[in-house]
């Protein structure tokens, strides 16, 4: 049994929030459908809302001060990512896009992640198809193909879940346990040492 | 180990005042700043090279020039000079003809340059930077160890038959530093030449810098120069000092709040944990900058930034009395007791010149 580390972004910024709440049950359903695949699953939540300073700073330094390192480390470090956000002015809010601004470029490259979003309204429903996805497919991350969004209006069902939104959570959770599961589990600490052209290379313009 | 001040030569509104100095009235501070550094027994004053506003100092050998006139045992270096975008013949002429002036007392730090819009006005372009640095540096060499220069590259027009004049001093070129923030081929640059390796130090935290000088003094080793400890390191650090460390802080504050670089970002708190910056009292800067040691090595040039950010020129010349009577004295007692006997010191022409004598056929790096 091999045990892969999944890495959660929320970037909710209410307590209750949605965007955690649909983050947690995105990430429930995909340690369930690891363990139908035979691998073990340890979770750790990026709360984006606690770096929002952390961020900001970063955007002004250019270095991640050491509770943002840990965090990124986190999410660079998984072998799944979730990643969600609310839907604020017809897009991923800034904070959001911040944290993903801040990672070095090559930092989620082959990484699966399942991206989710929530909004007030179901007419925000494509922010994943038109904002999320090019943002990781710039990051040369590998999506799932079922992003999940979640209106208002999908908490609204009998059992506190739309049944909709709980097929379409299964349906992700299990295309990235696919995604996870059939990959070697791969930690890439990010090193930038260690592939350092020679300086005889670096003459020859390498 | 060497002591002194490095300047970028920002020109910056005083929040305190609202007073912004003259381009004159920065220049002939920056001169005192220079004298100040050495007469209150510091090694080294450093200048930086930019072209584009806040910055003074396009002409970095015209002002050291005039500096090295003015003092007699200072060392002047710069901090950097720009490897990518200026014409490496002018360097070797310009630095030659510095060094003569100064009676040997010049060495350089190479830099790349952070500011994209930069390179095209000197026909370049920042995505080039790590092998114009490669190159200009490599044709740099040549023309300073070698009398007459053929050469064809990437980024210049070919020399035929070249030299470039006036020699260096005693046939000895200065002595090169290589600074970066965050790029390892830099560091594999100064190892692969056995030139010195500066870490900037200030803007990022310790960390990095350890791994820098880490991969620098292996590659150090590896190009046959010398054990990893004996590769020659200078760092920056950034401090200012009241006797009260609550008043340097207080002082301070609306300084680091709105300074160029990093103002209007994290608390001054968050950044003195975070870098080596240190606010406080003489005893503060003295155990901070010893404990440099612990994560780099033995080193041998430490410079700190004491004149950004508005600071007036009379608060620079208070921290460096500061730094001359009471911090330096101490730095300098504590880390020659703690520094093994096959450590160099910081090269000079005169260490230079002697290492020639001793082995003529092998040309100092």
């Amino acid at each position: 049994m091999t045990t892969r580390a999944l890495a959660v972004v929320s970037g909710g910024l209410s307590t209750p929030s949605s965007t955690r709440l649909l983050a947690d049950r995105l990430t429930a359903a995909t340690v369930a459908a690891l363990r139908e695949r035979g691998d073990d699953a340890t979770v750790e939540v990026v709360e984006l809302r606690t770096h929002a300073r952390d961020l900001a700073d970063d955007l002004v330094t250019g270095f991640a001060n050491e509770p943002l390192r840990a965090a990124i480390d986190t999410v660079t470090g998984a072998d799944g990512l979730i990643a969600v956000t609310p839907v604020f002015s017809a897009s991923y809010s800034g904070l959001f896009k911040t944290f993903f601004d801040v990672l070095d470029k090559d930092s989620l490259t082959g990484t699966p992640v399942l991206l989710g979003a929530t909004a007030g309204t179901a007419r925000h429903s494509l922010v994943i198809e038109h904002a999320m996805r090019p943002l990781f497919a710039y990051l040369r991350a590998i999506p799932a193909p079922t992003g999940v969004f979640a209106a208002s209006e999908d908490w609204a069902g009998a059992s506190g879940v739309d049944a909709e939104l709980a097929r379409r959570i299964d349906r992700a959770a299990g295309e990235l346990a696919d995604l996870i599961a059939g990959r070697p589990s791969t930690k890439r600490p990010v090193d930038p040492f260690a592939d350092v052209p020679s300086f005889e290379e670096l003459l020859r313009g390498a | 180990m060497q002591f002194g001040v490095f300047s970028v030569s920002d020109i910056t509104t005083d929040p305190t005042t609202g007073r912004t100095p003259g381009e004159a009235e920065r220049i002939q501070a920056i001169v005192a700043i220079a004298k100040k550094a050495e007469e209150v027994g510091l090694d080294v004053f450093a200048l930086g090279e930019h072209h584009n506003p806040p910055f003074f100092s396009s002409s970095p050998t015209t002002t050291l020039a005039y500096i090295a006139a003015q003092t007699s045992r200072l060392q002047l270096s710069t901090a950097t000079t720009l490897i990518t975008t200026n014409d490496p013949v002018k360097i070797a002429e310009d630095y030659a003809m510095l060094q003569h002036l100064a009676g040997g007392r010049v060495d350089l730090m190479m830099g790349r340059g952070n500011t994209g819009p930069v390179y095209p006005w000197f026909g370049q372009d920042i995505r080039n930077g790590i092998p114009l640095a490669v190159e200009n540096y490599a044709l740099l060499r040549r023309l300073w160890d070698t009398e007459v220069v053929d050469w064809s590259g990437q980024y210049r027009t070919p020399l035929q038959g070249f030299t470039s004049t006036p020699r260096p001093l005693d046939g000895v070129a200065p002595f090169v530093w290589h600074g970066s923030i965050r790029s390892p081929q830099i560091a594999e640059q100064a190892a692969y030449y056995g030139d010195g390796f500066f870490s900037n130090h200030i803007f990022w935290p310790a960390e990095h810098t350890k791994r820098m000088v880490e991969f620098y003094r292996r590659r150090y080793e590896h190009h046959g120069h010398g054990s990893p400890d004996q590769a020659i390191v200078g760092l920056g650090g950034q401090v200012f000092m009241r006797r009260n460390s609550q008043d340097a802080i207080a002082e301070f504050r609306p300084y680091f709040d709105n300074a160029p670089v990093y103002g209007h970002g994290p608390s001054l708190e968050d950044f003195s944990r975070e870098t080596p910056l240190t606010v406080g009292s003489p005893q503060q800067v003295i155990e901070r900058t010893l404990g440099f040691r612990e994560y780099v090595g033995d080193y041998q040039r430490q410079l700190f930034l004491v004149d950004h950010a508005g600071l007036p020129l009379k608060t620079v010349l208070e921290q460096l009395d500061i730094l001359g009577e009471e911090v330096v004295p101490v730095l300098r007692r504590e880390f020659a007791a703690l520094k093994p006997a096959h450590v160099p010191d910081a090269p000079t022409h005169a260490s230079r010149v002697a290492a020639r004598q001793a082995s003529p056929e092998e040309v100092p790096a």
